[in-house]
């Protein structure tokens, strides 16, 4: 996947965690934190929902990358590359 | 021939889950619909855990652990569980508090705890909003050398007052005390606290039955009246479990039982590192309860302006060894209408809990275990005189539970009502390092605790173990050995 296509899967997931958000008006650059009503369990079911998806294994460790659309696409590129 | 619990029972599972109650039916639930064969067993013949109610003759029924949770509930019970148990969901709007310091309504949230904070009590605006500010900006990497009493310190110094409307409820939700780390109490209040309360409308029967339900329709087996004797560990990895004389393979184990019997009773120290074996033996058991059950004749009734939380205390002061007395000053008293179970017949129910230490009641002579339950209920109903006028001549039916019934009913060590103390969650977290394929989801660490915490414990864990099944399907090493 592109990290185009990578960053559509992403909304898709958000847009099913969150669907009482606008994500039309998401910032890449800005924590998903700060734009939306986001607490930790929303970022475990972003990781659920990748590995569900893509088979795509995130460590506890590296949950701080997905801090915002940016970070996350950029993480998720190498690992995704070959889906 | 008694009856035969785990017939058709296979010998092997994905995952085997000990307890139904709400951390182990979510994760069962999740991991079934995610595709895993799972069992899930409960040594009691209902499902839900500390989750539970009981009907007496009458139409009455009594709900043990449903007196308000987090507005998070609502999302979470969509989530992992179903849109019809989410949208049973409702605000409870009438929050009472009634001590010596103040009485007061509430609705329970930032909002109007603000407004009392200022106009009630007197505190400068912009000290409540930091106050709440620093609540809400807790996280896990903060210095946990702060604890609960110093931060009120810092933000109210000598307004025991103030204390004690922003902190007994939280001693109540989940027994903590002015000594815990300031973490644990800014996290459950900003969960707990500035949202509301909410309770599930239908009862803890509906909600445990529409789980039941879910979970057949996930293909999870489920199996009453199977008491798990031992965990099989061998090689550093979970072998399955031995229930009822039986053995059942798994490649991996989830405990909602109590960490501590888990550790202890079902797997067995020597197969864990003696470091470990230390620090679990060092984690701090919760306080238990004690409860008095009501229940108003039919056709009486209760003003709902009466509330539906009332924290009450005769108590002077606020201090939380006073809430553990035996010498009870303070209890919170429920209080449910027939709103509660529209679909069942109008009842009014009263609820009185209190906190309890289990080493009070443990071992009691039987004849004085029976007169002091005979006090406890004298004792609640003449605190209730003054909420609900006579009483005595307007109940139906009425019965107390100690810390001895609560560790009978859940084998919760030492009848534990929240799980552990904070330390309890890192043991937790770390049992699948010492027993690869080995969790534990339920009541710990304070902020895992209440059903909410149950809940979303029961969902981190079972993300472990799909992520676990995943990497061992796929032919990769699990990640436990990845990371060291
Ligand atoms: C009096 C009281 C009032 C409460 N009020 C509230 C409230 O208003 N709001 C709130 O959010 N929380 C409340 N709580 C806390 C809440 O009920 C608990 O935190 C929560 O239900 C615990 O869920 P759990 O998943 O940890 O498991 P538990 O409910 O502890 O269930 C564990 C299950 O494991 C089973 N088990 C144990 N050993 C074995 C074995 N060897 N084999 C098979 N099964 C086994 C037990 O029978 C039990 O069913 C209250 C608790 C009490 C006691």
């Amino acid at each position: 996947m592109t990290p185009a296509e990578i960053r559509g899967q992403v909304l898709d997931i958000l847009e099913n965690i969150a669907p009482d958000e606008d994500l039309d008006s998401l910032q890449d650059d800005v924590s998903f934190r700060e734009q939306l009503e986001m607490d930790s369990m929303d970022f475990l079911d972003i990781v659920m929902e990748l590995r569900k998806r893509h088979r795509i294994q995130i460590p506890e460790e590296d949950y701080g990358q997905l801090a915002s659309m940016a970070s996350t696409v950029e993480y998720l590129t190498p690992l995704m590359k070959d889906i | 021939m008694p009856k035969d619990f785990l017939k058709d029972v296979r010998d092997r599972y994905d995952v085997i889950v000990i307890g139904s109650g709400l951390g182990g039916m979510t994760a069962a639930n999740v991991l079934g619909r995610a595709g895993y064969s799972v069992l899930l067993l409960e040594q009691h013949y209902k499902l839900g855990g500390l989750a539970t109610w009981f009907k007496r003759p009458g139409g009455h029924i009594f709900d043990i652990s449903l007196h308000g949770f987090p507005v998070g509930m609502v999302k979470s019970c969509r989530r992992y569980w179903n849109r019809e148990i989410a949208d049973r969901i409702v605000q409870l709007k009438n929050i009472r508090f009634d001590n010596p310091m103040f009485s007061l309504t509430t609705t329970y949230d930032r909002e109007d705890f603000t407004r009392l904070l200022v106009q009630q009590f007197g505190i400068d605006p912009a000290t409540v909003r930091a106050f709440f500010d620093t609540a809400r900006g807790m996280n896990f990497y903060d210095d946990q050398q702060m604890t609960v009493g110093q931060l009120f310190q810092r933000f109210f110094p000598g307004r025991d007052d103030v204390i004690r409307l922003l902190m007994e409820p939280i001693v109540y939700a989940n027994g903590s005390t002015l000594e815990d780390p300031a973490i644990t109490y800014g996290i459950v209040f900003s969960n707990f606290m500035s949202k509301g309360v909410y309770i599930f409308e239908g009862g803890t029967d509906r909600l445990v039955q529409l789980m039941h339900d879910q979970l057949r329709g996930n293909g999870v087996d489920v199996r009453i009246r199977c008491d798990v004797e031992k965990i099989l560990a061998a090689g550093g990895r979970v072998r399955g479990v031995v229930v009822n004389g039986r053995t059942i393979h798994a490649s991996a184990v989830v405990s909602n039982a109590n960490l501590r019997s888990t550790i202890f009773r079902m797997v067995g120290e020597q197969n864990f590192d003696p470091d470990f074996v230390n620090q679990a033996r060092a984690v701090r058991l919760n306080t238990s309860s004690t409860q008095v059950y009501m229940a108003l004749k039919p056709g009486e009734h209760v003003d709902e302006s009466t509330g539906d939380l009332l924290f009450s205390s005769t108590a002077r002061q606020f201090r939380t060894d006073l809430l553990l007395s035996r010498d009870i000053t303070s209890r919170t008293f429920s209080f449910y209408y027939p709103r509660m179970r529209p679909h069942a017949r109008p009842r009014y129910a009263i609820v009185s809990s209190t906190n309890a230490r289990y080493e009070d009641w443990a071992d009691m002579p039987d004849e004085e275990y029976e007169a002091s339950k005979r006090d406890l209920i004298e004792t609640t109903l003449d605190a209730l005189e003054q909420y609900v006028p006579n009483c005595r001549d307007r109940i139906a039916h009425v019965e107390a539970a100690t810390p001895r019934t609560f560790q009978h009913y859940t084998q919760h060590l030492a009848g534990a009502s929240f799980g552990t103390k904070f330390e309890g969650l890192a043991v937790s977290r770390a049992l699948p390092e010492q027993i690869g394929g080995l969790y534990h989801a339920g009541s710990v660490g304070i902020i895992m605790s209440g059903w909410l915490g149950a809940i979303n414990y029961g969902v981190i864990v079972a993300n472990d173990i799909d992520s676990l099944l995943l990497s061992q399907s796929s032919g990769a090493a699990p990640r436990a050995v990845e990371v060291s």
